[in-house]
This record gives structure tokens, C-alpha cells and sequence, in this order.
């Protein structure tokens, strides 16, 4: 068809200490077209997407928009050029109404004047809106929208910008299947008005669905690109996945002892349903699934954190009670939740503080603190663990990020727990650190613990778990053990691809 | 389903008013001189300082701010006007040099919390001890007295029967409204609250309009020093205890979140005057005054209370 490229960015690399995050990435993107980006996560498509909206700036690679070389040193300024990129993470206001976030630091004024034409907003919102053809009333608040619509109002948002180019960063992960549907007929509309799309995503369906051209990146390189009827699911899979699973994970031989923890028909509503799976001494389950998949809510209703939850835990053969998350460490469970800085560690606390306080009622004697207990028992660990801190009273907040989710796993150790579930245990860590800790994970399942490990890699997945179950939309698609599991298998079941009977063979 | 839902919304709007209009009720049950207009004029005008501080407060906290420093601002700017109101400046000077005295100390509180990093609780922190020490010492630590008549009015005169605070006050109130609701700037000061982040990637100078807002609540801080210097025929260093913390407590009453992104002008009128209502009526049943401020710390808590139940819903 001869259509005029929109965007071209040639030759980006991108180095970040430890990393070689984009290796000479060339992407093309033609006017009016949806462009898909795929990859597995740390393949280099956020960090693609945040050089060409100046957020980072590439060390080396051209970029031309709209037939102009440009590179720009700020959102901003890329929002300006008509690049709007629409986060997973939606960012509205939430006491604001839907026209003032829409016109946020572009208010239509009166001529002349400080003042905001209410009426004029509320004009320009309306015909955004029946242009993309979106029910809301321009006065609601953000606050009392659903998250599909919020997305809406982030694409009207775009427009309003004049975007030329909207990135769309796995625009379905937190909306249901009807709402996909409107998505798609929007984004139909923009096609046809000559709006480009690249659109990030791991769910293949979709791509077919709505794509003209795919570009794959692996490790931070262009392992594929071309025109959606170039490829199948099957060579797409491959493409994405294809390294040979490399020896990174120091996986140990184990015995694996009698069952720990049984969880019996484990239903959260609107999270997940009838889970069922069972963990034994020295085993290390995975739990992988694509995000929102519902693995986080699962481990954490384990640990207590959704009292509502129904279904039947067994330890040891007992029935547990665990309605809280002290229940649960009083019976011997730890987690290690996904994000650690945010609901793990304290971080303005010392290292020895962050370790101890989980356990810290161990430690009273006479009704105070015994501090020389607590240093003793924290060097054990740091020794153990092989954490880098200058010293046990040195804030936690300035260690790497393998140091502190280490600091974590002291904590759990500290409190001998039978079971420890590990949510995403070395996302944002370089690979050293990464496997450090797997290396550990080794050593813990040696000594008897029951793992359960959450990730979202694949290689992590099959490099550490003696099985695996795939999770899809809050049921377990799938388990797999550690012989039978490949890489395509299980993008095939968490994707919602296949069922678990066609991938047995 | 949706009318029910609206309904809920809009009482939750007046939920304050409702609780104002209720104690007036029982006030003018238990008390009969409660409901004579003396007295009503009285409330206002006794409220209208907390008010106009008040207003200049509530912009600071939906940014999810706060300025401690008002009383000691009032302090300052109520000497420095006062030494130009003796003799015979005119007094447009006076109100002129109290104002920007405000609005100074008001830019150094803005610009240190935006452009230093510092939490804007310690900066005004700092400029309400500092502040206080600045008023002694430009006053020698004595009240700076023999003012103008036409300076005194300000505070003691009356205009068509209303006394002129309570005028200035209506003034403020409109000009604030105005600039909340109907300006770039009060979106911005909305979105800062409400979510910092977005309000950055959707290109908002946040430090300078943090700058702006610190300056007009000083600015309203230095306007409350004039008043008070003229109503009390005196420029007092020591001037203004506590005015920094009802002004607070108004815009908290009225539903502004400590929280961010939440408040209204006419809402910290409405907590003004009840803590007006209440002081005055806890007066008229010869209440003991050691009792008011136990009741008046505990409603004050409660309307806390309310506004964190409500925003969880």
C-alpha cells in the first residue's frame, strides 16, 4: 500500500549498569496502522517505549516522527510532538471530573483571562467523547469510573492532544472481555483517522486480532518483524521464547519429603475459583501466569490477607485456621510479597530492624528488647544469606535490590517458617543478585521448606519449580511437572491457548 | 439506583452545613439571645480572621500541604502595618505594606517546601517560630500604638451596618472562589492533590504553582494582621495565638482532605462559623471556657472522623 511511516527509530541501544537493555533496535510504524510489540518481560519493550517518550535517552540510534529527526527530552515535549502513551498503571485524578483530566494543563480559557471556560471544557469533552463514541458524562468524577472507562478517557485524552502516535501498554490487563471489545472498536476508529497504535502486549489472541504489523524483542534485541500474516502463533511463541534456557539456575537435586500445605477448592470472587494444589517438603512450586492472571491474590489469601476467602487450607494435615496475617505466621508461613518496597520492607529502618521485627516477640525478655540477641541471630543470616551491608544499623533503604529482598528472606528465615511463598523474588534485580537467590531457593528446599514461587519468567519458572501450575484467569489452567514443562507449553496454557489436555503430548 | 446515588452525593456536599444549621437550632432552643441579630453579627465578624486565613489554608492543604505559620505572618504583618498607619501615610500604604509583608513570608514558606524538598509542616514550622521572633523584634517587643482613625476603621468600622471584617471576608471568599474553581490555577492546585504524578506528565509547573499557593495563603495571613491591628488599636507582636490552628481546623471541618485533592471555599466558611457558633454558644450557656476546648478538640476530630469514612466508601 505505500504507506508513510509515522515513526523510525533506527539503531537504539540502551545500556544500563549490568544490562544491555536494547541492542540496535530498529522499529518502523506506518500512518493508520496498529503495530504490535511483543516479548516476554525484561525483553526491552518498556525501555524501548520510554526512550522514544523522553524518559530515557538512548546511547545510540536516530528517531524521526512525523518525517522530522527529533529526540525528545521530556514527556512533555513528546506529547507535544503528538506521541501519548497510555500506561498500565492508569493515572488519574480521582476528585477531579472527567473534562478537567482530560484538559489537565491545557484548560480552555477565556480570551485573554485566567479564567477557565467551564462551559467550553465541557463543549470540547463532550465532542471528544461522541467522537470515540464513550457514554460518561463529562462531570462524573474519575474516582467513580471503572477502570475501562478510565482508559477511555485516557484515549479521548490523546486525542485531545492530537496524537499522532498513542501507545498503548498492555491496554486489556485489567479489563474484562466485553469491555476488550469496545477497546477494539476504538481502536478501529483511530485506525481509520489515520492514528498510529503500538500496541504492548503478551496476550497472542489479541494480537491476531487486532494488529497489522508485529515487531518481536528478545533480550533487548529485534528477533522478528513484519506483517501479522507473516506469522502464526506457534513461529510467534517461538520467536518470544526461543533461547535456549540458559544455566543460570544452580537447580539442586532434593528430596522431596511428605505434604505441608493442602489448599482445597480456594475460591476468591472475581480474583479466583476452586483452586487446588498441594506442596510438600523440599518442593519448589511455580505459579506462573500472565499478570492479573490472579497468582498474586491466591498466595496472598494463604497468607491472610483476604479474609473473605473461601475454601479449606490444610499444614500438615491439620485444618488451618488463617484469617489474618498473624495467623498465618504463627503457623508457619512467610511471604515475600511482589513489591517489596512497597509492602515489605521498612525502609527507612535498619537492616538488623527489618530482619528481626517480624519475630521481634522472641527477643523480649523481662519486657525489653534484647539487642544483643537480635545482632547475634541478624549475623547468622546476613552471614548466611551473603548480604553486602556496610553495617546491621545501616538503613536498607541504600542497599541493591537483590540486597534487600535477601534482607526479606533473613526476616522469613529468622521466623522458621515451614512454607515460603516467594512473589515475584528477583523482579528488578541484575542477574547476579537473581541468582544468588536462586541459589538459595536451592539451599532452603534442601533444609525442608515448602516454596511456592510467583513469577512472571518463564526461564525462572522452569529453571527452579519441581512443578508448575498455569494459572489463567483465576482458575488453574494447568499443572505441569518439571520433565514435561516447556516454555511453549506454558505460554500456550496461560495465554488461555490451548486447554490442559491438548498440551499433554 | 442513579437518583439515590446523586441524592447521597449532594447531602454529603451540605453534610456540614446540616451540622451547622442543627447546632443554631439547639443553640436558639437552650439559649434565646442566641438568635439576636447583635449576636449573629457578632459570630461572623469574630470569625471572619479565622476565615480569610482559613481560605488561604485550604488551597495549601488540597495540595496536601499545610501552613503552621499564619498566626505569627498575622503577627508580623500586623506590626509592619501598624508602624505605617501612625502619622499620616496613607493608609492604602499601610494595607499595602502589611499584605506584601504576608505574601513574603508566605513565598519563602512556598518556595522552600517546593524548590528545597523540605515538608511543607517543618518549613512553616520554621517560619511560625521564626516569624514571631521577627514581630518582636521589629516592634521591640511592645505594641505599636497610635493609629490612624481611618486604619482603625478597617477593623471597627461599618459600612452600610456590616461591619467592614465581615466585608473583607466576603470579599476574600469571592476572590478565593473564583480563583479555586474558575482558574488554570486552581485545576492545577486540584491536580496536585489529587495525584501529583499525573499532574507532572500533564506538563503543570508544580513547584511554581506550590510557590503561588503559599504566597496567597500568606498573603490572606498578612490581611487578617491588618485587621486585627486595626480592631484592636494596636500593632501586637504577640498577636494572633492559635489562629493558625482554627484556620486548620475550619478548612478540616468544611471537608477539605488532609489527604489531597479534596476542598471547598465555602466549606471552610461553613467550619469557620461552627467553630464560631460553637465557641459563642458554649459562652451563652456560661460553659466553662477550660470545657470549650475540650469540645472544641473533640469536634474537630470527628469531622476528621467523618471526612476518612466517607472518602473510604
Amino acid at each position: 500500500m505505500g504507506r508513510e511511516n509515522i515513526l523510525e527509530m533506527r539503531g537504539i541501544s540502551k545500556h544500563f549498569p549490568g544490562v544491555q537493555a536494547l541492542k540496535d533496535v530498529s522499529l518502523v510504524v506506518r500512518k493508520g496502522t496498529v503495530h504490535a510489540l511483543m516479548g516476554e518481560n525484561g525483553a526491552g519493550k518498556s525501555t524501548l517505549m520510554k526512550t522514544l517518550i523522553g524518559l530515557y535517552k538512548p546511547d545510540a540510534g536516530v528517531i524521526y516522527f512525523n518525517g522530522k529527526e527529533r529526540s525528545f527530552k521530556s514527556v512533555h515535549e513528546s506529547i507535544q510532538a503528538g506521541i501519548s502513551m497510555i500506561h498500565q498503571e492508569l493515572n488519574p485524578v480521582p476528585y477531579m471530573n472527567v473534562g478537567e483530566n482530560i484538559f489537565l494543563g491545557k484548560e480552555p480559557c477565556y480570551p485573554n483571562s485566567f479564567l477557565v471556560n467551564h462551559r467550553e471544557m465541557e463543549r470540547q469533552t463532550d465532542e471528544l467523547l461522541s467522537r470515540l463514541e464513550i457514554q460518561v458524562n463529562p462531570r462524573q468524577l474519575m474516582k467513580n469510573l471503572s477502570a475501562s472507562y478510565i482508559q477511555m478517557v485516557e484515549i479521548a485524552k490523546a486525542l485531545s492532544y492530537d496524537a499522532k502516535l498513542i501507545i498503548m501498554d498492555e491496554p486489556t490487563s485489567a479489563i474484562t472481555e466485553y469491555e476488550v471489545e469496545h477497546l477494539f472498536k476504538t481502536i478501529h476508529w483511530l485506525r481509520e483517522n489515520n492514528i498510529s497504535i503500538i500496541y504492548i502486549s503478551h496476550k497472542i489472541d489479541e494480537i491476531f486480532k487486532i494488529a497489522d504489523y508485529i515487531t518481536v524483542l528478545r533480550d533487548g534485541e529485534v528477533v522478528g518483524t513484519g506483517e501479522v500474516g507473516e506469522f502464526t502463533k506457534e513461529t510467534l511463541i517461538h520467536m518470544m521464547v526461543g533461547r535456549n534456557l540458559n544455566q543460570l539456575f544452580p537447580k539442586e537435586e532434593v528430596e522431596i519429603g511428605e505434604t505441608v500445605l493442602e489448599v482445597k477448592n480456594l475460591s476468591l470472587p472475581g480474583k479466583f475459583e476452586n483452586i487446588n494444589f498441594s506442596a510438600r517438603k523440599g518442593e519448589i512450586t511455580g505459579l506462573a501466569g500472565l499478570m492479573g492472571a490472579g497468582r498474586t491474590e491466591i498466595v496472598e489469601s494463604i497468607f491472610g490477607l483476604y479474609p473473605e476467602v473461601k475454601g479449606e487450607i490444610y499444614l500438615n494435615g491439620r485444618r488451618a485456621e488463617i484469617r489474618n496475617p498473624q495467623d498465618a505466621v504463627k503457623l508457619g508461613i512467610g511471604l515475600l510479597t511482589e513489591d517489596r518496597k512497597q509492602s515489605g520492607l521498612f525502609l527507612p529502618l535498619s537492616v538488623k530492624d527489618n530482619i528481626a521485627i517480624v519475630n521481634i516477640n522472641k527477643y523480649i525478655k523481662k519486657g525489653l528488647l534484647d539487642h544483643r540477641e537480635i545482632q547475634k541471630d541478624c549475623e547468622k543470616y546476613i552471614d548466611f544469606l551473603q548480604i553486602k551491608t556496610p553495617s546491621l544499623n545501616q538503613a536498607v533503604n541504600y542497599l541493591s535490590g537483590g540486597n534487600q529482598q535477601k534482607v526479606l528472606l533473613a526476616r522469613w528465615l529468622l521466623v522458621n517458617c515451614e512454607v515460603l511463598i516467594l512473589d515475584e523474588p528477583t523482579r528488578g534485580i541484575d542477574v547476579g543478585a537473581k541468582s544468588e537467590i536462586h541459589k538459595l531457593m536451592s539451599a532452603l528446599a534442601k533444609q525442608g521448606k515448602a516454596i511456592i514461587m510467583v513469577s512472571s519468567e518463564l526461564p525462572e519458572i522452569l529453571g527452579m519449580s519441581d512443578k508448575i501450575l498455569v494459572i489463567y484467569r483465576g482458575h488453574v489452567q494447568g499443572e505441569l511437572s518439571r520433565e514435561k514443562a516447556t516454555q511453549e507449553k506454558i505460554m500456550l496454557l496461560a495465554s488461555g491457548e490451548k486447554q490442559y489436555e491438548e498440551v499433554q503430548l | 439506583m442513579k437518583a439515590n446515588y446523586s441524592i447521597s452525593i449532594q447531602l454529603k456536599k451540605y453534610q456540614t452545613l446540616f451540622i451547622l444549621l442543627g447546632m443554631c437550632i439547639i443553640l436558639s432552643i437552650l439559649s434565646p439571645s442566641f438568635l439576636k441579630l447583635q449576636n449573629l453579627v457578632n459570630v461572623v465578624r469574630q470569625i471572619s480572621l479565622i476565615a480569610i486565613i482559613g481560605m488561604g489554608v485550604t488551597f495549601c492543604i488540597i495540595t496536601t500541604g499545610i501552613d503552621l505559620s499564619s498566626s505569627t505572618v498575622l503577627a508580623v504583618a500586623g506590626v509592619v502595618a501598624a508602624s505605617f498607619a501612625q502619622g499620616n501615610h496613607p493608609v492604602f500604604f499601610a494595607i499595602a505594606m502589611g499584605l506584601i509583608v504576608g505574601a513574603l513570608a508566605g513565598f519563602a514558606n512556598g518556595f522552600i517546601s517546593a524548590y528545597g524538598g523540605i515538608p511543607p509542616f517543618i518549613a512553616t514550622l520554621g517560619m511560625l517560630i521564626s516569624a514571631r521572633g521577627i514581630a518582636l523584634i521589629y516592634s521591640d517587643g511592645k505594641p505599636i500604638t497610635g493609629l490612624t482613625d481611618t486604619f482603625q476603621f478597617i477593623g471597627g468600622g461599618y459600612i452600610l451596618g456590616i461591619p467592614v471584617p465581615i466585608l473583607i471576608m466576603i470579599l476574600v471568599a469571592f476572590i478565593s472562589q473564583i480563583l479555586l474553581q474558575h482558574t488554570k490555577f486552581g485545576k492545577h492546585v486540584f491536580a496536585i492533590g489529587g495525584n501529583e504524578q499525573a499532574a507532572i506528565v500533564s506538563g503543570i509547573n508544580v513547584k511554581k504553582t506550590l510557590v503561588y499557593v503559599y504566597t496567597y495563603a500568606g498573603m490572606l495571613s498578612g490581611l487578617a494582621g491588618i485587621i486585627l491591628a486595626a480592631r484592636l488599636s494596636a500593632g501586637q507582636p504577640t498577636a494572633g495565638e492559635n489562629y493558625n490552628l482554627d484556620a486548620i481546623a475550619s478548612a478540616v471541618i468544611g471537608g477539605t482532605s488532609l489527604l489531597g485533592g479534596i476542598g471547598s471555599i465555602p466549606g471552610t466558611i461553613i467550619g469557620a462559623l461552627i467553630i464560631g457558633v460553637l465557641n459563642n454558644g458554649l459562652i451563652l450557656l456560661n460553659v466553662s471556657p477550660y470545657v470549650q476546648l475540650v469540645l472544641k478538640g473533640a469536634i474537630i476530630v470527628v469531622a476528621v472522623l467523618i471526612d476518612m469514612r466517607s472518602r473510604r466508601k
